[in-house]
């Protein structure tokens, strides 16, 4: 019983510990308890990732685990020399410039032609009362020109968001919470997620991306939330491929022995808004390559 | 098609560095597929770079190599302008090559 009973303790301290560090984060407790303040919310969000890591800039954070540890950071210089998702990338632009049967193309649905924009999704709509994800996006422009889906982990719709991403390279994130009581609600759900403890293993998100950043995990180095969403879609050796938000949602979910959602749920594209919105500023760097 | 050979060599004056990555699904023959049938071994069986009418580079290469390998070294000479040619031989009997110009 008695392990049963420390691991316990274990965990209640470091949910004190999270709770404690947002709050010296200095999200001013009154206001968040009534009406939460993302621009307040976003800013401690950073500032505990900047005082967590006095040494890095903000725009290193966008690289991960790679920028966590020096050796990291030199496989990393070497591997962007010849990056491994190149490959993906040339296929993304193939799609994207290939019009559809009925003549139209991708450029059609997005604005600017879907170039340099990727740092501006996911997006509140408002006539649908949701949030809207890039891959979500892409896969409604595909419907509304009546093509099939693609599946939104991998492939495809990783090849189309990578060649989005690097159109967008370099611009800071850019998400807005309009003032609709809908999109706070969007907003507030995704960080609910996002601090929630789930699975078997009884890890939230926060628990590894904000508590441990910099810290093993096995072999891993883990990458920090803030700017984590900015290098997506990811080339992983461990997968061997190409994998978008939606595949790393849903894998980090299993990991922890959960049971994931579909990709695209509305957990998820909430979640994505509230990641999305905590690391406006940071430039884009996807596609990226991660161990 | 697009190659599935991307090549970069640079030249230092005495040495030339080369990567190389290609694209190959390298299956090893001992992996299942989601229905628990094998996958028939597919991999690069050889893959040559010759510079000058020379091999400077040779690998035999069998299932062990990972996905989508990638390659560096470099070797003695080489001047910047000069042909590097490339090309792989699978155990299914496919092949490509592609010529790079040393920067």
């Amino acid at each position: 019983m008695r392990p049963a009973i420390q691991f316990a303790a274990a965990v209640a301290v470091s949910a004190a510990l999270v709770s404690a560090a947002l709050a010296f984060g200095g999200v001013p407790s009154a206001v968040a308890a009534d009406k939460p303040d993302p621009v307040a919310e976003a800013k401690a969000f950073r500032d505990y990732f900047t005082k967590k890591f006095p040494q890095l800039k903000l725009e290193d954070f966008v690289n991960g685990p790679y920028s966590m540890n020096e050796d990291m950071h030199r496989q990393w210089e070497e591997k962007e020399q010849f990056p491994p998702y190149e490959f993906s990338l040339d296929m993304g632009k193939e799609i994207f410039t290939k019009p559809f049967k009925n003549g139209k193309s991708y450029a059609d649905c997005f604005p600017n032609q879907g170039i340099g924009v990727r740092q501006n999704y996911p997006t509140f709509d408002e006539k649908e009362g949701k949030v809207v994800t890039l891959e979500l996006a892409l896969n409604r422009c595909r419907e509304a020109n009546g093509e099939a889906l693609f599946s939104y982990v991998k492939d495809e719709m990783a090849a189309l968001t990578a060649y989005m991403a690097f159109t967008s390279r370099g611009k800071p994130f850019d998400i807005k919470i309009p003032d609709d009581p809908r999109a706070l609600e969007a907003y507030q759900n995704g960080k609910r997620y996002f601090y929630t403890r789930r699975g078997q293993l009884n890890f939230s998100c926060a628990t590894c991306h904000v508590q441990e950043p910099g810290e093993r995990i096995r072999a891993e180095v883990l990458a920090p939330a803030l700017g984590i969403l900015n290098a997506m879609p990811i080339y992983r050796s461990e997968w061997s491929g190409m994998g978008t938000t939606s595949r790393r949602f849903t894998t980090c979910n299993s990991q922890i022995r959960g049971v994931p959602l579909d990709p695209q749920a509305d957990e998820y594209r909430d979640l994505e808004y509230y990641l999305s919105y905590v690391s406006n500023g940071l430039p884009i760097s996807g596609p990226g390559a991660r161990p | 098609m697009v190659s599935t050979i991307r090549v970069r060599a640079t030249s230092s004056g005495e040495t030339t560095e080369v990567q190389a990555l290609i694209q190959h699904p390298m299956d090893s023959g001992f992996v299942k597929d989601t229905k628990g049938e094998i996958i028939p071994p597919h991999f690069i069986r050889e893959l040559t770079f010759e510079h000058d009418g020379k091999n400077v580079f040779v690998a035999d290469w069998g299932a062990a190599v990972s996905k989508d390998p990638y390659v560096k070294f470099s070797f003695k000479g080489g001047k910047k302008g000069d042909d590097l040619k490339i090309s792989w031989v699978d155990n299914k009997g496919a092949t490509d090559t592609t010529t790079a110009k040393i920067q």
